[in-house]
């Protein structure tokens, strides 16, 4: 029988703040599974972000700097470039990651930096309250879109994790969703890719995870959940867009 | 090796830093101290050390708080209004409590400016562009050889402190050449090892950051951090200055411009104008103590600056309304000549008579 058991990078006793329902807490859990079987929590230093992405550095037992507002990738550079034997990761909203660093984020990959980012994508700024980002669908109302995304005003979204797939120094990008237990599978493997092209040298590796905000999509968790398969998957489809790891038949 | 050799400022502060045991280079090119970049891009490989051509200064002081936050040694380096871009990453290593370096080869502003030399960016360094309530120490050096021993100082309080230091050249300084050499760098290592992050092995993870989210330790933090400050201010307050004793008149400017009122102090001297000099070398701390005691004796003080007037609050801060002080400026250029400065004394000192006696 297999004993359900908290992760040994979880903090001990820490209890998740975030909403009821939304995906970081399972987002932050697959995270720290890995730490653990990967037997890198130790040597790991964490680049935090703003948003609600900022508390993982209150549940995770590694080392953490909060970078500012989209400058995770760059203070991740100056760390591993500072001590290269370190693991080293982001964890960012798309606000943080494909809107205001999205240069920091890009340029990241561009040189083939050996870091790991994961992007929560919800569509929205969940933490302040619900406004228009980089990724909020056409048609979606949001604070700041009340009568909805339409691209005359708003243009369009961006499909982070094929922007990433085009630089040539990414080793891994993919996209993952976590409204039922084999796309929480999938991702914990994508992650896992994403964490070990780090640990063999091979360059950036990335994950966009398809995440809920049922605060301010205003829906129940099931609501929200629903809403990833039905408006959130057509527009950002899973996959995997690039691995250099895959050996081409 | 402790000849001297003929060095441009650029290059005098890029190998200064190599010597500190800069172990991070992390830049984007401006002018006037694109030389900076250039020379390490070849001594940082060369050495094995850490060297990123940065996206945009914004990155480059991210990815020194990045580095520095490991307990590296790490430098960036810019110029006015490129610095503005860091001042967000300022704030947040003041308050994380990093030893960044940076260094700031003045042009002039405000906006894009030009290439010529100025004094603008004295308000930027010591008081900030940034949110909140911080400090930068800041240094400015007169000579190359300062912009190699305020280098070699500037790894050292940063580390010592755990405070971002700022050396504040201008495109002058970083251009010309003169004679220096570098010597040893003096100052001992620094054990960071209480609070660097090195992977939570064997003791609890470490956080660096900010956000405090609890008003009380917000307040405790800021509060620890201005007692750092006060503590930087008795121990590091750094100034020169030339015949002050006797003085009827002391001449106050700050970085390459003291090698011009120090000229024009002799041709004063030789008018029958008992002149003096004072510099300070730390702007922040700024030597306001030294400059209240010369108050008592001396009447008028007149600051040379090449902007519309920023140290000289500092110089009215410190005096508060015990002596006179003026103003010889220019907002950018060609820098005041010591003739200029001679005939704005003389101007300023014909309409006030009665305190110099002539």
């Amino acid at each position: 029988m297999q004993v359900f058991k908290i992760p040994d990078s979880i903090i001990e006793g820490s209890k998740y703040t975030f909403c009821p329902g939304c995906d970081h807490g399972i987002a932050v859990r697959l995270v720290a599974e890995l730490l653990d079987e990967l037997g890198i929590r130790e040597n790991t230093i964490l680049a935090a972000s703003i948003g609600c992405s900022v508390f993982l550095y209150d549940f995770l037992n590694v080392d953490s700097i909060e970078a500012p507002h989209g400058r995770a990738m760059a203070e991740a550079t100056g760390v591993k470039r500072a001590r290269p034997d370190k693991f080293v990761f982001t964890y960012q909203g798309d606000g943080d990651f494909a809107s205001i660093g999205l240069a920091e984020s890009t340029h990241a990959a561009i040189r083939a930096e050996n870091l790991s980012g994961i992007c929560i994508n919800n569509t929205t700024y969940g933490m302040t309250g619900g406004q228009l980002g980089p990724t909020t669908i056409i048609g979606q109302k949001t604070t700041t879109s009340p009568m909805g995304r339409f691209k005359e005003t708003y243009g369009y979204p961006i499909r982070i994790a094929e922007h990433i797939a085009l630089c040539e120094g990414t080793a891994f990008s993919a996209r993952v969703a976590l409204d039922s237990v084999a796309h929480i599978n999938q991702a914990k493997k994508a992650l896992r890719k994403a964490f070990q092209v780090q640990l063999d040298g091979l360059g950036y590796g990335f994950v966009e995870i398809l995440s809920t905000c049922p605060t301010n999509w205003k829906m129940t968790p099931d609501q929200a959940h629903e809403r990833v398969r039905t408006e959130m998957i057509p527009v950002f489809p899973l996959g995997t867009f690039k691995d250099v790891t895959e050996v081409s038949e | 090796m402790t000849e001297k050799q003929l060095l441009k400022g650029n290059y005098a502060i890029a190998e200064a830093a190599v010597k500190a045991g800069c172990e991070c280079y992390f830049g984007y090119p401006i002018t006037p101290q694109t030389e900076i970049g250039e020379y390490l891009s070849e001594r940082m490989y060369e050495l094995g050390r850490g060297y990123v051509c940065a996206e945009s200064e914004l990155a480059a002081i991210n990815m020194v708080i990045g580095a520095t936050s490991t307990g590296a040694r790490a430098m960036t380096s810019s110029s006015s209004c490129a610095v503005a871009l860091m001042q967000e990453g300022l704030s947040y290593a003041c308050s994380d409590e990093l030893p960044v370096v940076l260094v700031n080869v003045m042009r002039a502003g405000p906006g894009l400016g030009y290439i010529y030399p100025a004094q603008g960016d004295y308000f930027q360094a010591v008081y900030g562009g940034g949110n909140g309530d911080y400090k930068l120490t800041v240094l400015a050096p007169s000579t190359v050889q300062e912009c190699i021993d305020l280098t070699y100082r500037a790894f050292h309080l940063a580390h010592k402190y755990r405070n971002p230091t700022m050396v504040l050249a201008d495109g002058l300084l970083g251009q010309m050449m003169e004679p220096a050499e570098f010597g040893e760098y003096p100052y001992p290592e620094i054990d960071n090892s209480s609070w660097a992050l090195t992977g939570a092995k064997g003791r609890p993870n470490r956080k660096i950051y900010s956000c405090a989210r609890d008003e009380d330790i917000h307040n405790e933090h800021i509060k620890h951090l201005f007692r750092k400050y006060e503590l930087i201010a008795k121990e590091e307050t750094d100034w020169e200055e030339f015949n002050t004793e006797d003085a009827d008149v002391i001449l106050v400017a700050f970085g390459s411009m003291t090698r011009n009122i120090k000229a024009a102090m002799k041709t004063l001297r030789n008018q029958g104008i008992k002149a003096g000099a004072f510099r300070p070398i730390t702007l922040s701390p700024f030597p306001s103590q030294r400059l209240s005691e010369l108050a008592e004796k001396c009447k008028q003080f007149i600051v040379v600056e090449m902007n519309m007037g920023q140290m000289v609050q500092d110089v009215k801060l410190a005096i508060n309304g015990k002596a006179e002080v003026d103003l010889i400026n220019r907002p950018v250029g060609q820098w005041l000549s010591v003739e200029e400065i001679t005939d704005g004394v003389n101007n300023i000192l014909n309409k006030i008579p009665a305190k110099v006696g002539v």
